[in-house]
């Protein structure tokens, strides 16, 4: 079998720039990926983790509807170690300012009353996800690793990243809690 | 009976959606729809906060083109304040842009593109990836990592952070260049542009060997709407807005403040995201598409050099009408590249780029603003309404990969009928409704204000409507 750390992420209600963070590392891509193999990712073809479970889970984003909370659900039950990547994974971050005003009334003003919409209707499908109220990573799923920041350097990543691939267990402090 | 199919999720894109295959009796495709599947509500939890807060919270929009956002929302401020920022203003926030730019549509092309391109669109799923390309050419994937790194390093001395930067303020920016900084950015042009010309020659071959491709696959006629600049010059971050027709007529050119009395949005209920067109011609008629495709169809030239030497070759594709090719796409994104790079340098070489004159100091003029820009992927708005304490009352926003929402659904469509039928879904079929997607290099964060993922499901239904089949290719 394969020796090396397998590693699946994904995207939540988030904006993606956890993941660009990640790609933020540069050319130590090229040295993780030694270290890791990227399974089912937003930027591999696989897309799905694997059933048999991978050794790292990765979420970025909040959990707001009925389709970011299967995505987190099916990862927390793939990995053994799953990362909150971000503010919003960790604390709901900007997408929990939704909360402060129902969906409803989100969606009414952005599909009937903007000045730009003509003839407006809430979207409404059997295929379109059902909104619920934005909440933490942690209040649905039990989480592992916590990696704050808006986004988290690269450099954290990196670290927390090759420390989880050389079987030890990341301490997270001074510089790699400094996102800015 | 038909069948219903699904790929989940569509990957090497930004954001969360579906596309569902309609069959009919024959298992030939009759239709197929595009779903995207979040939403946010940007425009509405805004609401209540204070205008000059917009330039950090809009950025959370999207991480892959924070800074698009970031200076659109400072444009529409410096409205409501009244204010034209100085020149050396103007010129490092454009700086700033061309970073985002280069490491934008550097990326693409490299790590979400550049897979199916480089390794094929039958290649292995398991390997079409970045992590493939590195064990095919890790050389190229140098490169592609540095132009990336450039592109953020232009940000980040400006703003910084790489992503999310904090630099520009309503009024102006709140940091000088200093000019150590801007030797290091100078030595390193050189070097890029030999990147980007390599990239640039690597779609040509590649355009050059696949011709029939290119010119089959998701070809169809719509306006394109791109910001030109002097003389009709492709322009990313400030100018007029320039609309055109199959034969590159003008159809309209208007200041991007008065959108509002151009461009409408049309809804439909199974996408939250919403369908510009063209308010005289009405929907669906009033379509049209952007990005790096609309933008050259919309200009007539470029107005550096090398850049231009690769917009002439370039028109010479479709004999001087507009280039219709959804793959062509991912070359004009690199002619694209290429002018940022090249922009940048003269930015760097200006003698007011270390400039300390960068800040308006103003109060609030307008209740209103606009501001508008070229973020990678295309035309970008965002609209502000204030009280007169500055606190927000409307936001409307126009984003950049809605526009070519209409162009996107068109591709789905012509790409399923081309390539897949009920007896015949191979996988590389079904990525190639994925690259259809791809080659507009969507932003459906962006798009729909609504953070984050895009699954993209293939479902196979019947005439009835009845999921037959969905097919998980992992
Ligand atoms: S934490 Fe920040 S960077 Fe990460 S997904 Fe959320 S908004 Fe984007």
């Amino acid at each position: 079998m394969n020796e090396k750390v397998t590693v699946a992420s994904d995207w939540l209600a988030g904006c993606a720039g956890c993941h660009m963070s990640l790609l933020d590392i540069d050319d130590r891509l090229v040295q993780l990926l030694d270290l890791v193999e990227l399974r089912a990712t937003p930027i591999t073809d696989l897309k799905h983790p694997d059933q048999q479970g991978v050794d790292i889970g990765i979420l970025e984003g909040a959990v707001a509807n009925s389709s970011t909370e299967e995505v987190a659900r099916r990862m927390r039950s793939r990995c053994k170690t799953l990362i909150a990547l971000g503010d919003c994974a960790v604390f709901g971050g900007v997408p929990a300012m939704r909360n402060a005003v129902t969906a409803a009334v989100a969606l009414r003003r952005a599909y009937i009353e903007t000045e730009s919409t003509v003839d407006g209707i809430v979207p409404q499908h059997e295929d379109l996800a059902v909104m619920q109220e934005v909440r933490p990573l942690d209040q649905l799923v039990s989480v592992d690793i916590y990696l704050p920041g808006c986004p988290p350097s690269a450099d954290a990543i990196f670290y927390v990243l090759s420390e989880l691939a050389a079987g030890r267990q990341p301490t997270l402090r001074g510089r790699y809690l400094d996102w800015h | 009976m038909g069948s219903k199919v699904i790929i989940e999720p569509v990957t090497r894109i930004e954001g969360h959606a579906k596309v569902v295959v309609h069959l009919g009796d024959d298992q030939q495709v009759e239709r197929a729809f595009f779903h995207v599947n979040e939403f946010r509500g940007f425009e509405k939890f805004c609401e209540g906060r204070m205008y000059f807060e917009m330039p950090q919270i809009t950025p959370r929009i999207c991480g892959i083109c924070p800074v698009s956002h970031h200076l659109v929302s400072v444009k529409a401020c410096d409205q409501i304040l009244g204010v034209t920022p100085t020149r050396p203003a103007r010129l490092l926030r454009e700086l700033m842009h061309m970073g985002q730019t280069i490491q934008s549509h550097s990326m693409h092309f490299f790590e979400l593109a550049g897979p199916d391109l480089l390794l094929g669109f039958d290649a292995d799923p398991a390997i079409r990836n970045v992590a493939g390309l590195v064990a095919a050419n890790p050389e190229l994937v140098h490169k592609a990592i540095q132009l990336r790194r450039f592109g953020q390093s232009l940000i980040a001395t400006l703003g910084d952070r790489r992503i999310h930067p904090t630099f520009a303020v309503p009024g102006g920016v709140n940091q000088a260049l200093d000019s150590a900084d801007r030797d290091t950015l100078l030595a390193e042009i050189d070097t890029m542009i030999g990147y980007v010309l390599e990239a640039l020659a690597i779609i040509k071959d590649w355009a050059d060997r696949h011709q029939e491709l290119l010119g089959e696959f998701a070809s169809f006629s719509t306006g394109y709407l791109g910001m030109v600049g002097q003389q009709n010059s492709l322009e990313l971050y400030d100018g007029p807005l320039r609309h055109v027709g199959p034969d590159r007529e003008e159809l309209h050119r208007f200041d991007g403040s008065d959108y509002l009395e151009y461009i409408g949005e049309h809804v439909e209920p199974w996408t939250y995201l919403k369908f510009p067109f063209f308010r005289d011609t009405g929907w669906p008629d009033g379509v049209y598409r952007v990005g790096p495709l609309g933008r050259l169809n919309a200009a007539d030239k470029i107005a550096t050099p090398l850049a231009q030497v690769e917009y002439e070759i370039y028109q010479q594709i479709c004999g001087g009408r507009t280039v219709e090719g959804t793959l062509y796409y991912h070359y004009a994104r690199l002619i694209e590249d290429l002018y940022a790079v090249e922009r940048a340098r003269e930015i760097l070489e200006d003698p007011e780029v270390l400039s300390k004159d960068l800040l308006i100091n103003a109060k609030i003029t307008n209740l209103e603003g606009v501001g508008v820009l070229e973020a990678p992927r295309g035309t970008l708005f965002h609209h502000y309404w204030i009280d007169e304490n500055g606190k927000l009352e409307r936001v409307n926003l126009i984003v950049a990969t809605g526009n070519n929402n209409y162009a996107m659904s068109r591709a789905v469509e012509e790409v399923a009928k081309r390539y897949l039928d009920g007896t015949n879904i191979r996988e590389g079929a079904l990525n190639r409704i994925e690259a259809a997607i791809r080659a507009y290099d969507p932003c459906l964060s962006c798009s729909t204000h609504a953070f984050g993922q895009m699954p993209l499901e293939l479902i196979l239904l019947d005439p009835d409507g009845t999921e037959v089949r969905r097919i998980h290719r992992f």
